[in-house]
């Protein structure tokens, strides 16, 4: 059974995703010991004692060499524990967990929207390619990728929290809110997340239909008689997963990791709010843990995809 | 009195009139402009609070790293909410007198060198435990312990020693201070159980509000403490801090109604928020103010002909109204304003004058390479549009400046107190002396000027010891002179607090000591 070539290439790609993030977790180490300053002295701010600074710096095990306190710092991870902050004591794990989760669940909605519509109106405007349902579809999605995404944000909490007050401004959540309360809260903030990954999405599932709609088979399928729509659905979309689904986990990683901006205008507590405002204090354990949750995250999506496009690739899945 | 008037001190009261405006209509109306500013002062006062509800305020200042630890706090929403749970032995009010809280008493020998505190009996911390003045001199310990960190240091640091006996607490000083008081109400001398030496960051005091929620960086939450001695402020049930930091998004949220009241106002967007009929802005000119610091001590600026080539070349009017859309008023070169008591309105304005700036200029002898200003959008808001400002000012008198902007992470630990020319601003101080003894004092921490004058520093230090008002106010005129004359303070302007607040908040007054009515208007404030 492991000889399965498909199993084979997934169980590789997983391998190589890992030691990938070993050497990114190498890489976030060694980069925050590059910061300037000594992270005691950061601390302890410029009345700091020599004896006080000491010390701190034994209680932070900054004496260690810098390879003893990676693996210390790898081994606490894997066993879940990320640290303390130094700025406020709080545990990383606890704190990170909370903003990871309200990440997630904002992520989680905007792409439950915006990737199936994307993707239909990837095959509408393939569909009609170079008619006008196919240039309404292209120029909306492109002229809302083309804005900044705080001025769509500012728009739409113009017209809907302040005109209409359809929605609210503020897209706090927290705990003790039910789903549907939470749901109603990041209104605003899922619309334009939605609007600003729609149209790479839409595009790209159009320009990867209209290549394979070039091929022989495409052909036969016309001289058969089938209706354009179902030649779409049935024969071309299913050869055109693989790059599609490339584009769709790029967006979808962008939703995790990149979307500070809008969770400042709105206000809503995800992680890269809180990683800015531990950047901007050196806090040192939560920059790191912090930047390792990012970079899995951006790894395994890239994983995912491209385990399903090996998956839809069926000379991979039926080898001779 | 006529109907109209009546009207007029009803909307001034509700504070839908400014109190200029309602000064000159109730002139129109015949009435005097002392005798309406009292009727307007009593009306004001004998407003009914209404109890109850749930008050929010938006507030920029606020980050994830904050700590309840009173000692760390340093930007504003940490300053809210300590003053919800906390309360510090003394507070100064909005006429800047001292007004009791922990303490209700004190006292001070002539040489103003020892000072006794009586303590407020029956004071109940949120967990049940009575307030005691060993927990005040436990407090002020701690403060005065490096490894606590505290804010308020420089403040404790000149305790020689503190002592509780029974419900009196004796302070001795090193050196005489007769604004002593006045430093005790810093806001990082919250009094806690045991001094919170024990769990600094526990949030647990004697203020009016409970902590329910503390989410450093979102929002914390408050309920009514049933306990609370003073029924005169707290009104609301529950009151709430939600960190905005994005201006946009502070006022969206208060024209949406999510929070009842935000601080900072941008000066630029100031009118056009004014004219939401919902919405009332509320500025005070404070103490604060921006500045430009040379160091004294480092070439060029070491030529006090140059200094005062550059004190010459900065427009203040035009900055007054292009950097604070008019919401301030212009500097003169020390840190003092009609804000602070014992203020000398005497002292001549500095204009902008090319012509003297030109020759100054040429008296210093510079060999006319350009002269480096640092700034960052950090150092107050609008900072690189005056330093450019500034450029073009001093190009006209023929002094080259070379702007520079730098980054705003880092800039108060890599440029600020480091580079010998930037921008940069301070909060002020509720007195004279503390706001010297800060920045100006030789040995000062913070003197980011590196100014050194031994008259000045002489000068500051018999003030501080002296009990005759008009003695001492002649002395802090002529410490004004000289850092006006020979420090290395370019102020071009004071800036306004400006908040706002939705058009059923009622009970807010105008207070200088800070924005927000110095961090009270939560305790303060009422929904009609």
């Amino acid at each position: 059974m492991l000889r399965h070539p498909v199993l084979i290439l997934v169980a590789q790609r997983i391998a190589l995703g890992i030691l990938l993030l070993l050497a990114v977790s190498a890489l976030i180490f060694a980069g925050t010991q590059l910061l300037p300053g000594d992270v005691a002295q950061a601390i302890l701010g410029q009345s700091a004692t020599p004896t006080a600074l000491a010390n701190l710096r034994a209680q932070l095990g900054l004496d260690d060499p810098a390879y003893i306190r990676y693996f210390n710092w790898l081994w606490g991870i894997l066993h879940g524990d990320l640290g303390t902050a130094l700025t406020n004591g709080q545990d990383i794990a606890t704190s990170l967990g909370k903003r990871f989760g309200n990440t997630i669940f904002l992520a989680f909605w905007a792409a439950i929207i915006a990737v199936p519509t994307a993707i239909i109106l990837g095959l509408v405007a393939a569909r009609y390619a170079g008619r006008w349902p196919d240039k309404l579809i292209s120029g909306i999605t492109l002229a809302t990728i083309s804005l900044p995404e705080f001025v769509v944000g500012y728009i739409a909490m113009y017209f809907l929290a302040v005109k209409w007050r359809l929605f609210p401004s503020v897209s706090m959540v927290f705990d003790g809110m039910s789903v549907g309360e939470r749901l109603h809260a990041i209104a605003l903030p899922i619309l334009v997340l939605v609007l600003v990954v729609l149209a790479h999405m839409m595009r790209m599932t159009r320009a990867a239909i209209l290549n394979v709609m070039q091929s022989a088979y495409i052909e036969t399928a016309e001289l058969k008689g089938l209706r354009p729509a179902n030649i779409i659905v049935r024969h071309a979309f299913p050869n055109a997963i693989a790059p599609v689904v490339n584009v769709v986990m790029l967006n979808l990683a962008y939703l995790v990791v990149g979307v500070v901006v809008v969770e400042v205008v709105f206000v809503y507590p995800g992680m890269g709010q809180y990683l800015v405002d531990h950047v901007a204090k050196r806090d040192v354990p939560v920059v790191q843990a912090c930047g390792l949750i990012f970079a899995a995250v951006y790894i395994g999506l890239n994983i995912l995809a491209d385990v399903i496009s090996i998956l839809a690739n069926p000379r991979l899945r039926h080898p001779k | 009195m006529s109907n109209e008037f009546q009207y007029l001190l009803g909307q001034a009261t509700k504070g839908r009139v400014s109190r200029r405006e309602f000064l000159g209509r109730a002139a129109a109306l015949g009435v005097s402009a002392s005798a309406a500013s009292s009727m307007l002062a009593s009306s004001v006062s004998a407003q009914t609070p209404v109890k109850g509800g749930l008050l929010r305020s938006g507030m920029q200042g606020g980050e994830s790293t904050n700590t309840l630890d009173p000692a760390l706090a340093l930007s504003e929403v940490p300053l809210v909410v300590n003053s919800n749970w906390g309360e510090t032995m003394v507070d100064v009010d909005p006429d800047g007198n001292i007004d009791f809280r922990v303490a209700e008493e004190m006292s001070s020998s002539a040489d103003a060198m020892t000072w006794t505190f009586k303590i407020r009996q029956g004071v109940e911390y949120h967990n049940g435990q009575t307030l005691t003045a060993a927990d005040v001199v436990a407090t002020l310990e701690r403060h005065t312990d490096e490894a606590s960190q505290s804010g308020a240091l420089g403040i404790v640091q000149g305790i020689e020693s503190m002592s509780a006996d029974g419900d009196m607490v004796t302070l001795k000083l090193h050196t005489a201070n007769a604004d002593l008081p006045y430093l005790l109400a810093d806001y990082h001398l919250l009094i806690q159980p045991g001094g919170g030496k024990d769990d600094p960051a526990a949030g647990i005091g004697s203020g009016p509000y409970k902590v329910v929620v503390n989410e450093p960086g979102v929002r914390h939450g408050f309920e009514k403490f049933a306990n609370y001695w003073d029924d005169r402020i707290g009104h609301a049930d529950q009151v709430e801090v939600l960190v905005i930091n994005d201006n946009t998004a502070r006022v969206a949220a208060l024209q949406s109604g999510q929070v009842n009241m935000i601080n900072r106002v941008d000066p630029k967007i100031i009118e056009l928020v004014g004219r939401d009929p919902n919405i009332m802005i509320k500025n005070v000119s404070g103490r604060g103010h921006y500045v430009f610091i040379m160091h004294v001590t480092t070439a060029p600026f070491d030529n006090n002909d140059l200094r005062m080539a550059l004190k010459y070349a900065i427009n203040r009017q035009e900055m007054v109204v292009m950097i604070l859309g008019g919401y301030g008023t212009v500097g003169n070169d020390f840190p003092i304003n009609a804000a602070y008591p014992l203020f000398d309105d005497t002292i001549e304005q500095r204009e902008y004058d090319p012509d003297k700036a030109a020759a100054f200029y040429k008296a210093s002898g510079h060999d006319g390479s350009p002269i480096i200003l640092r700034t960052a959008g950090a150092a107050f808001p609008g900072a690189v549009e005056a330093a450019q400002l500034f450029q073009q000012s001093a190009l006209a008198a023929g002094i080259p400046l070379e702007v520079k902007r730098e980054p705003d992470d880092g800039y108060w630990s890599d440029v600020w107190n480091v580079q010998p020319f930037c921008a940069s601003y301070w909060g002020g101080r509720p007195v004279q002396d503390q706001m010297y003894s800060t920045a100006y004092l030789s040995t000062a921490d913070w003197n980011d000027t590196k100014f050194h004058n031994e008259t000045f520093d002489n000068l500051l230090l018999a003030a501080r010891a002296e009990l005759n008002i008009d003695t001492r106010k002649q002395m802090y005129s002529d410490m004004a002179h000289i850092l006006r004359d020979e420090g290395g303070l370019i102020l071009p302007m004071f800036n306004d607090f400006v908040d706002a607040v939705g058009s059923n908040v009622q009970g807010w007054l105008k207070d200088p000591n800070g924005e927000q009515m110095n961090g009270r208007a939560l305790q303060k404030c009422w929904l009609a």
